[in-house]
């Protein structure tokens, strides 16, 4: 077509096969060997979330069993020894397994290089190597159930974990190797962030997702290091009694939790920043207003990161540490909540005069909202050192935690899960389906941890089998709610498997995101892009027009071109045109109008050889010279 | 810009009415609660009678918290009478006989004194065998904590600024989530997707309001924090003159010293008078927590951590493990089944009225002396956290019940078998895994130098009579 924009070169039909069809009409193991082998970030990244749905799908066995245990005071289904394995290992699934990888390794590894315009990630192999350090260790993790569970709690405090009569070795070398899974998906994001942007994309030209991936990758990368080291001393002293921990020793059990939470702490950051980072995603797309506010974001999510090493004490409040160190810990911990707050003002206010779609991942993503401030406002209470001597290790602070890691991470994981998933696996989800279970998770989920505010308040000690009969109520309502919760994420599960096999075809954009991965085709081949991804200011949804029910294309070329003739194929569903509308315009976001001073604004980045793609499908090669800092 | 004035408005006077309403439910007590208090497996009713009693007086008198089985053997009547409503009286004069040792009344004594209902208490006496001292008595008591809707009642005069600094949180945090909340609904409603609605062009930042809902948060934390920490230095600072009582924790067990030498598995303590805990554990951590007192600290192996508070109300409370630590950390101290408790009843706290302290002490270290030794045997199971794993009836809970082994031939992990002896128990009661039996975790801790030689053999005489 001799009028052809550059838009739609990659509005085109598809030639390449996409990443999931790549060895179609192989033979069976060659196919299996696609997928153990690959190096391409998209198998890497689904490996990993089937991996982590496995993990999800235990741990949340482990939490209903839990529940179940404590439907009524005293023995309800269990008995005290088999009830402490069971939290025990609910936390450290859920942890180790799902919560921390969820975001960034499973849906961070397939979305961020697409969204960044890349081929993939800096290091592929790395990032293989990691994917199978996370089967060891979790299978570690797992293997201590046959041999008779773990009976430490998932924080593995000396010096009962140094006494249990439970595989502790084995768990901790689980999480020792886990440990190197994380720090090396981080380093691989580092480096790809940095070097793999495209030219046009500074950092404030960055999605607010790979802002956050960003930041946690630099937690990754300095934090987990601390947890390798704890576990192998706790290993070690286990082993050969070295007395670092063992007080009859000489050793100092409150170490172990200093040692403990440096890491622990920072980790929760790890869990919920990537989950701010879709939130801010999901909310601009589906208001279809630019981010309020993205760089007072962005460098929330950097002052987070940063913060998160400095509050490790709050943990510990009654603990035995000094007053002194109370005192600063307490006034550090209120820091955090500053950038937090923060970020959810700028999200509601980006709420403002927009058109807001209440697909399945924006109720996820107003869900997040509502839990988020819960838990955000609720962590006053605990950093406030009077009122914590009261609350900790109580079920408010179980309640608090809960708002935080699942009530935050796991709906944003879920609602990234529902945005993404036309994307990476070319089929859309049942929406009404969707939407159901999204009121589920969230209706669930508050039965689920109201209750257990309250009961903490009054007293409720944690990780308790037997309880005051003051709290029967409370536990009822609670364990109804966690079934609640329990059946909508298996029926999401369940639907979002098969939607895999009879789902919808995706198109290209179904939600209208202005971000580089939606100009990739769905599913993506194995490069990502069959013609060089173009720049787009951020954020802005004047271009893209609903065709028809959720089907998105831009509506007129970037650079001035020809104006579409008619007869062009898709002139007949899209509005009068108008003329392009260049990027450095006032409306840019803040950053962008001093970066972009020239209309380079739509730049490509050189395709892939889409030969050499095909005969050396193990190499990435690095397209595009990335552009240094302004 | 009229509807934005309107919006603002409403979300501020929901937000308001929401705070007030959360706050008013704070100070509300609801009497249906109390009613929850009660062990469930408990089926008598009388204990609901002194919950009722409770309330009904913590109304009309601040100074009539019920104790009426804390009545002396001197001045029974008169202590019944003036701590307690009409109902208790008589149930104070029954005690007082009790704890002077005749048999039968003794029986019905603690019935009696836990119900406030003397008719009953005469109807139970003769399913009461072993004969209870008057300190007993109010240990077994219902616990009766409740205090409004958030939380359990304060006994410590120290931690009021703590639940102030709790309400007022609790304000802050309602205002903002309905405020948060309630835009999000609002706009989410107001700018949904609709046939004909587009996206509206707006600023995409504006400095000015970052740096209010910086500076706003800001202010509000550096509040919180200043007042949380002032708090909470008078909760870690202990006056000159408090009396101090030594702790030891155990799994799964409590061990409270006085200063007279008396050991107990319960903390006794008395009303209004400061008392510093020096507290240490003997294996794992633990966490002593009292709810009603809002006080927690951690307790560590090998390293001595204080506590300290000023109790203001006369009763029986909740004290609790606040630190995982194993099997049993739900149940740290339980007891045997009891008349009153079924399954066991946890550890408690008792708040003395003045006077009554010093009589524990007194009597609790005569009741010691002189003690036939299965008798103190039977004591010191109780008191030494033995029965925390050893049952008397045969079942099997961490270790191996005491019953029916005695003088019998017991297998040992190493596949040998040995005969359970005076020497055996002794052996197993000083180095508890040198002879260990199979089947069980090697929790069981050495008790050498814990134990005086009387005491042990108490222990023997007492795994003997069981046989």
């Amino acid at each position: 077509m001799a009028t052809k924009t550059k838009q739609e070169r990659n509005d085109g039909p598809v030639n390449e096969p996409d990443y999931l069809s790549i060895n179609n009409g192989k033979p069976r193991w060659e196919r299996i060997k696609g997928w153990l082998f690959t190096l391409d970030h998209k198998r890497i990244g689904l490996m990993y979330l089937f991996g982590i749905l496995g993990a999800l799908i235990v741990g949340g066995v482990f939490a209903l069993l839990v529940r179940t245990e404590l439907f009524f005071p005293g023995k309800t289904i269990v008995d005290q020894d088999t009830y402490n394995k069971f939290f025990t290992l609910h936390g450290a699934v859920m942890v180790f397994l799902v919560i921390i990888p969820g975001i960034p390794a499973a849906l961070g590894n397939i979305i961020m290089p697409i969204q960044l315009g890349a081929p993939d990630v800096a290091f592929p192999r790395l990032n293989l190597m990691s994917f199978y350090l996370w089967c060891i260790g979790a299978l570690m993790l797992v293997i201590t159930i046959p041999f008779g569970g773990l009976d430490t709690g998932w924080t593995l405090y000396t010096p009962y974990s140094l006494k249990s009569a439970t595989p502790v070795l084995i768990a901790t070398s689980g999480v020792f190797v886990l440990g190197f899974s994380s720090i090396f998906t981080g380093l691989n994001f580092l480096v790809t962030i940095h070097k793999f942007r495209p030219q046009g994309m500074g950092w404030f030209q960055m999605p607010l997702n790979i802002w956050a991936i960003y930041a946690t990758a630099i937690m990754q990368v300095l934090a987990t290091p601390v947890l390798g080291i704890t576990v192998l001393l706790l290993s070690v002293e286990r082993f050969a009694h070295i007395g670092i921990f063992d007080p009859t020793m000489g050793g100092d059990p409150v170490l172990f939790q200093h040692f403990f939470w440096f890491y622990s702490h920072p980790a929760v950051y790890i869990m919920i920043i990537p989950g701010m980072g879709v939130i801010s995603e999901l909310i601009s797309t589906f208001a279809r207003k630019p981010l309020f506010g993205y760089r007072f974001v962005a460098y929330s999510s950097v002052s987070l990161a940063l913060l998160s090493f400095l509050v490790w004490g709050h943990h510990m409040f009654v603990s035995g540490q000094s007053r002194l160190a109370n005192m600063v810990f307490s006034a550090l911990t209120f820091s955090v909540g500053i950038p937090s707050a923060i970020k959810v003002f700028n999200w509601v206010a980006t709420l403002y005069k927009g058109d807001i779609r209440l697909k399945t991942p924006m109720l996820y993503a107003l869900s997040f909202l509502l839990l988020f401030t819960i838990g955000g406002l609720t962590g006053l209470f605990l950093g406030i050192l009077s009122v914590d001597v009261h609350l900790h290790d109580t079920y408010f602070v179980v309640a608090h935690f809960h708002y935080v890691m699942m009530g935050s991470t796991l709906v944003a994981f879920l609602g990234a899960l529902h945005y993404w998933w036309p994307k990476f696996t070319g089929r859309m989800y049942p929406e009404q389906l969707g939407k159901l279970c999204s009121m589920g998770v969230f209706f669930g989920f508050n039965l689920t941890f109201l209750p257990q505010f309250v009961m903490g308040s009054r007293g409720m000690p944690r990780r308790y089998w037997d309880y005051d009969p003051q709290y029967t109520i409370f536990h009822q309502l609670s364990t109804i709610g966690a079934f609640v919760l329990g059946i909508s994420l298996f029926v999401t599960v369940v639907y979002l498997f098969a939607s895999f096999k009879i789902g919808k075809r995706a198109p290209r954009n179904p939600w209208g995101g202005s971000s580089l991965e939606w100009q990739a085709p769905t599913p993506p081949p194995l490069y990502n892009f069959e013609k060089p991804p173009i720049l787009h200011e951020l954020y802005n949804y004047d271009d893209l027009v609903e065709v028809e029910e959720d089907v998105w294309e831009r509506r007129a070329p970037i650079e001035a071109e020809p104006e579409p003739v008619p007869g062009d194929a898709h002139a007949h569903a899209r509005p009068e045109s108008t003329p392009a509308k260049p990027v450095d315009e006032a409306t840019a976001l803040p950053g962008m109008s001093e970066q972009i001073t020239e209309p380079k604004a739509a730049t490509a980045v050189e395709p892939p050889d889409s030969t050499e793609a095909e005969t050396k499908p193990e190499r990435s090669p690095i397209f595009g010279k990335p552009e240094d800092d302004k | 810009m009229k509807s934005m004035t309107r919006f603002i408005a409403t979300i501020a006077v929901t937000a308001t009415v929401a705070t007030v309403l959360v706050v008013k439910l704070f100070g509300t007590a609801s009497a249906q609660a109390d009613a929850t208090v009660i062990e469930p497996s408990n089926v008598t009713l009388e204990p609901i009678q002194i919950a009722q009693a409770d309330t009904g007086s913590a109304g009309s008198a601040g100074s009539a918290t019920p104790q009426p089985a804390e009545a002396p053997p001197a001045t029974g009547s008169a202590a019944g009478s003036a701590a307690t409503p009409a109902t208790a009286t008589g149930a104070g004069s029954d005690t007082g006989p009790a704890t002077a040792g005749s048999g039968s009344a003794a029986g019905s004594g603690s019935a009696a004194a836990t119900t406030a209902n003397a008719g009953s208490g005469s109807a139970a006496a003769p399913a009461k065998p072993v004969e209870m001292a008057w300190y007993d008595k109010l240990v077994n008591k219902p616990v009766v904590e409740y205090g409004n809707f958030w939380m359990p009642k304060s006994v410590n005069t120290v931690t009021d600024d703590s639940d102030f600094m709790f309400i007022t949180v609790l304000a802050l945090s309602t205002f903002f989530f309905i405020a948060i909340a309630g835009a999000v609904i609002y706009l989410t409603v107001k700018y949904r997707h609709r046939p004909g609605h587009k996206a509206e062009p707006s600023a995409a930042h504006n400095d000015a309001l970052e740096v209010t809902w910086t500076v706003i948060p800001t202010i509000i934390c550096v509040f919180l924090f200043y007042y949380g920490w002032r708090a909470y230095i008078h909760i870690v600072t202990p006056p000159q003159k408090a009396i101090e009582i030594n702790v030891l924790a155990r799994q799964w067990s409590w061990n409270f010293t006085h200063s007279n030498g008396v050991e107990d598995s319960d903390l006794h303590v008395p009303v209004n008078v400061p008392v510093r805990l020096v507290m240490t554990s003997q294996d794992v951590l633990h966490s002593f927590y009292v709810p009603v007192l809002r006080t927690k600290q951690d307790i560590i192996p090998r390293r001595y951590t204080y506590v300290w508070f000023n109790a203001t109300k006369p009763g029986t409370y909740r004290l609790d493990c606040a630190e995982y630590c194993g099997t049993n950390h739900s149940q740290m101290g339980i007891t045997g089944p009891t008349p009153e408790y079924p399954l066991g009843r946890r550890a408690v706290i008792v708040v003395h009225d003045p006077g009554g302290y010093e009589r524990y002490l007194a009597d609790k270290a005569a009741s010691s002396q002189n003690m036939e030794p299965d008798k103190l045997g039977a004591m010191l199971y109780e008191k030494k956290g033995c029965v925390a794993c050893h049952t008397i009836d045969g079942t099997v809970r961490v270790g191996p019940s005491f019953a029916h082994d005695f003088g019998t031939e017991v297998g040992l992990n190493d596949g040998s078998k040995v005969k359970m002896d005076e020497t055996y128990i002794r052996e197993s009661i000083l180095a508890p895994q040198a002879k260990a039996r199979p089947g069980f975790p090697p929790s069981m801790p050495s008790f050498e130098g814990q134990l005086k030689e009387k005491e042990i053999e108490g222990l023997i005489a007492f795994i003997k009579s069981l046989k």
